[in-house]
């Protein structure tokens, strides 16, 4: 261990951390533009300058290391100097173009300039043009060379975490500039992640530009539901001026830095994954007509549903049968197994549906694109192979069931059209309870519309056994209620005494009764998320 | 070979690698208070003494003759001339430092020094002074002439190592340095051809007559390569701490025409000026460190009083403008922004303010980057603008409208 001083106050720090380390563990800030704790260290860009006392000159906190009785400036007049003239270097030929360059507000050539820069400007000469200016360098990324300061970020990230080597710097001195290599485009499973790490506007995002000014974005902590990885995120959205965004609200979605599971990190397939969230949705629920031209509100639909569950209605005397659903939070899965499996005693309870695997790597893509199997295996108490859903399908199939419960699921998706019109015509009654339309829901004589995991707060278990939390960024749509309501109200009716008022009442149930669980609460689990008490070894896929 | 042979070529690395110690070289060289003559002075043995001792890893010996500094053209005429002196340099130091794989990295432009030091390379193949178990002993040593591409960065040691991996030419942060980190990720020494060529004359004579040739602390002779307004330009081979005047005035034979002399840059284009009145200092590292400039690579360009120094710093500024690697902020756009600066002013748009604003970016500059380009960038316009400010308000004033 060393014992440095930073800013006037002792800090024991790691032998051997660089001085931007030590800063950032001090939560003491500093400029930095080619610096990125994911990537190997550039030096470039020249803004990290400090002062070490007894070294005559500054010295880049990114490539020093510490040193036992270092005493490092940060805000002394030498080091801020050094700041100001390295910032008004990288500014000297970057265009004034902040009023129409989508970065703006979250420029770290704005935000710098504003902390160390304030000088005024000497430059008086012609900027270099470059040629590349709102060129599409591949399906999901714009670049302007003449935004970039050559950080070099990018090219790092292509050289040393994709590997797949897309971008360079080509040219000398003040016309270098960042391109794509002849012939070859940014079209990667992780592209977005160039324009995170772009400090400037030279990489945007095609998906997000001129969408919204960012100052108008508000942030929420999320985990991604894509697959069994649960990366760690933020939804931007804006809920302020939806008349200007066709009612849309959720804009964007970034990673959040968790090193157990993304690092900084996300993949484009859940980057780009938000737009269920405010399309095709199912904004009201949808109960059989009944009666005439009656009057229905959600009371109503779950009153008589839970008639219908109860078997007290003539027609549906019989065995129902449970699709249970891997995007559910563990509260909702929980909640379900209360229901269907302990009070109902429903024996046929499925959630995974077969042969839809995708793509997997070995860095974060997941071929299991669910948030929560792992969870689901664990609560329902099932195996692998039983959590197979074409078990019940074919019992539906012959007629075996009067009613399916299905939860997010799209029959027909799965297992075709002609199957789903064969279990639709031997069922009595079908639910279906979800956020987004599809045929299945076409087709259910119940559609119970449940908020999406941007609109209600729960935890998801990844493939490592890590449990997660998700918060509430945005309204649930429309009418549609967390899934965690509509079964309190429901079992309500159906004559149990719940009182869950919010999903942590219900995590504390379900951590009380699942071993896996035990000792867990939200407060654990915190914003990085807590792994299970499970051993390793019974994990999926471990 | 043949007439190399005839005047002993070869004789000091067969003894050496036949019957002396590499740390007997080592120490040689060491005492002989050899320093590196590509232009940071470095002492050479305490350079080879940075080696790690323990390292399992091959160790490289690379030659840097990237010869880029303009002025200087002493490293060609070793090439041209005696080829088979720098082989003999690179057996010896190879020999001391462990080495058994040697690249010399040729400028590019260097067809002729290329072209004679390749054909030299290939006979002391031939002869086995190159090669496996070379003067009949177990030592193996395998020599690469590598050509250049042309870019006067790839003369800054960690550039050079960078392109002769295959990679662009930008230098390397530091540390690691390359006797611990350096090509292919091995430990490397890096040493400038006419430093490699004085080591054969240390072991064959010994390292006091070596020291004695030159001043206090620094070692034998150095090769001066005098430019511009000379009666006589050319390469002189001179003892370390010659004058400066001496080298201008006796071995150069002066200003032409007996014009005025009016500014001497001492070591390459980099160094920063002398004024005609400062000529008296000694050509050492000291001598010159401690008149505000550096030795560099000796390249004495001279100056007499017809040269316009709005020009002269318009070329040097495009100079630095046209061959800064662009890595760091300062220096990519530092150099660029003085050259359009001087640019303007020569072209006759300048004001009186602009001189401020290029020491300003000269400063800015100075010490903040990766290499010492931007250094060396900066000195130039620091020292014409200070040393002749009225020239340059006057070539401003005159133009202004």
């Amino acid at each position: 261990m060393a014992n440095i001083t930073i800013d006037g106050k002792p800090y024991v720090v790691k032998d051997g951390v660089t001085l931007i380390e030590a800063i950032d563990e001090a939560r003491i800030p500093l400029p930095r533009y080619c610096y990125h704790p994911g990537l190997s260290i550039a030096g470039n860009c020249r803004i990290c300058q400090v002062e070490v006392e007894k070294t005559p000159r500054t010295v880049i906190a990114c490539n020093t290391r510490v040193a036992d009785g270092m005493v490092i400036h940060t805000r002394s007049p030498k080091a801020k100097e050094s700041q100001r003239v390295v910032l008004e270097f990288l500014l000297a030929n970057h265009p004034l173009d902040c009023p129409v360059c989508d970065q703006a507000g979250e420029c770290k050539l704005q935000d710098y300039y504003m902390e160390v820069g304030l000088y005024d400007p000497k430059f008086d000469e012609m900027k270099v043009k470059k040629t590349k200016k709102a060129f599409p360098i591949g399906p999901t990324v714009m670049l302007d060379q003449e935004r970039c300061i050559l950080c070099s970020r990018c090219v790092r990230f292509t050289d040393e975490i994709t590997k797949t080597h897309e971008f360079g710097i080509f040219n000398r001195g003040d016309h270098s500039e960042v391109d794509v290599t002849p012939g070859k485009q940014l079209d990667n499973k992780y592209s977005g992640n160039v324009v995170d790490i772009c400090p400037v506007g030279a990489l945007t995002d095609r998906d997000f530009r001129f969408k919204v000014r960012v100052w108008y974005l508000k942030s929420q902590k999320s985990v991604c539901p894509a697959c069994s990885r649960g990366c760690n995120m933020e939804i931007h959205y804006e809920a302020s001026r939806p008349y200007h965004l066709q009612n849309e609200r959720i804009m964007r979605l970034k990673p959040r830095e968790n090193h157990e599971v993304n690092q900084w990190w996300l993949c484009d397939e859940g980057r780009y994954a938000y737009r269920p969230i405010d399309f095709n949705r199912l904004k009201k629920w949808k109960m059989p007509a009944h009666g005439g031209q009656e009057e229905a509100d959600w009371e109503k639909v779950l009153e008589k549903l839970a008639f219908l569950l109860k078997g007290t209605g003539t027609r549906t005397n019989g065995r129902w049968a449970l699709i249970a659903s891997p995007q559910a939070a563990n509260e909702e899965i929980y909640l379900q197994k209360l229901l269907f499996k302990d009070y109902l005693k429903w024996a046929d309870i499925g959630f995974k549906a077969p042969g839809q695997e995708g793509y997997e790597d070995d860095f974060l893509i997941k071929r299991d694109k669910n948030p929560n199997s792992t969870g689901a295996l664990e609560i329902f108490g099932l195996s692998e192979a039983a959590s197979d859903i074409t078990a019940i399908v074919e019992k539906a199939k012959k007629g075996e069931f009067a009613g399916i419960w299905v939860r997010d699921h799209d029959l027909a998706k799965v297992f075709g059209e002609e199957t789903l019109r064969i279990v639709r015509q031997r069922l009595q009654v079908l639910v279906y309870e979800g956020t987004n339309g599809n045929p299945t829901a076409d087709c259910a004589d119940f559609v119970l519309a449940g908020a999406a995991y941007a609109e209600k707060e729960g935890s998801f278990t990844n493939f490592q056994g890590r449990v997660q939390r998700i918060w509430k960024a945005v309204e649930p749509l429309g009418d549609s209620k967390p899934a965690w309501q509509i079964l309190t109200r429901l079992a309500g009716f159906l004559g149990l005494l719940w009182n869950y008022t919010k999903p942590e009442s219900i995590f504390n149930d379900l951590a009380r009764e699942t071993p896996a669980f035990r000792d867990l609460s939200y407060k654990k689990i915190g914003d990085q998320g807590v792994v299970w008490r499970k051993s390793s070894a019974s994990l999926r896929g471990a | 070979m043949e007439v190399a042979e005839g005047r002993g070529a070869y004789q000091t690395a067969r003894k050496a690698v036949l019957s002396m110690k590499p740390e007997e070289i080592v120490r040689a060289v060491t005492a002989s208070n050899l320093r590196g003559f590509g232009g940071a002075g470095f002492p050479t043995g305490k350079k080879w003494g940075f080696l790690p001792k323990d390292s399992k890893k091959p160790v490289y010996l690379v030659i840097n003759a990237d010869e880029g500094e303009p002025g200087t053209f002493k490293d060609r005429y070793i090439m041209e001339r005696d080829p088979h002196l720098l082989i003999e340099g690179i057996i010896t130091s190879a020999f001391a430092i462990g080495s058994h794989k040697a690249y010399v990295y040729i400028r590019g432009e260097y067809v002729q020094p290329f072209k004679r030091l390749q054909t030299a390379v290939d006979e002391a193949y031939q002869k086995g002074y190159l090669g496996k178990r070379i003067f009949g002993s177990s030592y193996d040593l395998d020599l690469v002439v590598h050509r250049g591409a042309g870019a006067y960065i790839c003369g800054e040691e960690t550039a050079l190592l960078e392109s002769l991996e295959g990679k662009r030419g930008l230098p390397r942060l530091k540390p690691p340095f390359p006797a611990v980190v350096g090509l292919f990720g091995c430990p490397t020494i890096i040493n400038n051809v006419e430093t490699l060529s004085c080591v054969p004359f240390i072991v064959k004579n010994g390292p006091e007559w070596f020291a004695g040739l030159g001043s206090p602390g620094n070692g034998g002779t150095h090769l001066f390569s005098v430019s511009g307004h000379v009666k006589k330009p050319g390469v002189y081979e001179l003892p370390m701490g010659t004058l400066l005047r001496e080298i201008i005035y006796r071995h150069a034979g002066g200003v032409p025409g007996d014009r005025r002399l009016k500014a001497v840059i001492p070591g390459g284009i980099s160094a920063k000026i002398l004024t005609a009145e400062e000529i008296d200092v000694k050509m050492d590292y000291e001598g010159l460190r401690d008149a505000g400039t550096m030795l560099g690579s000796a390249g004495v360009i001279v100056m007499d009083e017809t040269t316009c120094m709005v020009k002269a710093l318009y070329t040097a500024c495009k100079f630095f403008a046209h061959e800064s690697c662009g890595q760091c902020s300062p220096c990519r756009e530092g150099t660029g922004w003085a050259f359009k600066i001087v640019k303007r002013i020569y072209g006759g748009q300048g004001s009186v303010r602009d001189l401020d604003t290029l020491l300003a970016i000269a400063k800015g500059m100075e010490g903040r980057t990766i290499c010492v380009f931007a250094d060396a960038a900066a000195w130039p316009i620091q020292s014409y603008i200070e040393k002749f400010r009225v020239e340059f308000e006057e070539y401003i004033k005159k133009r202004e409208r």
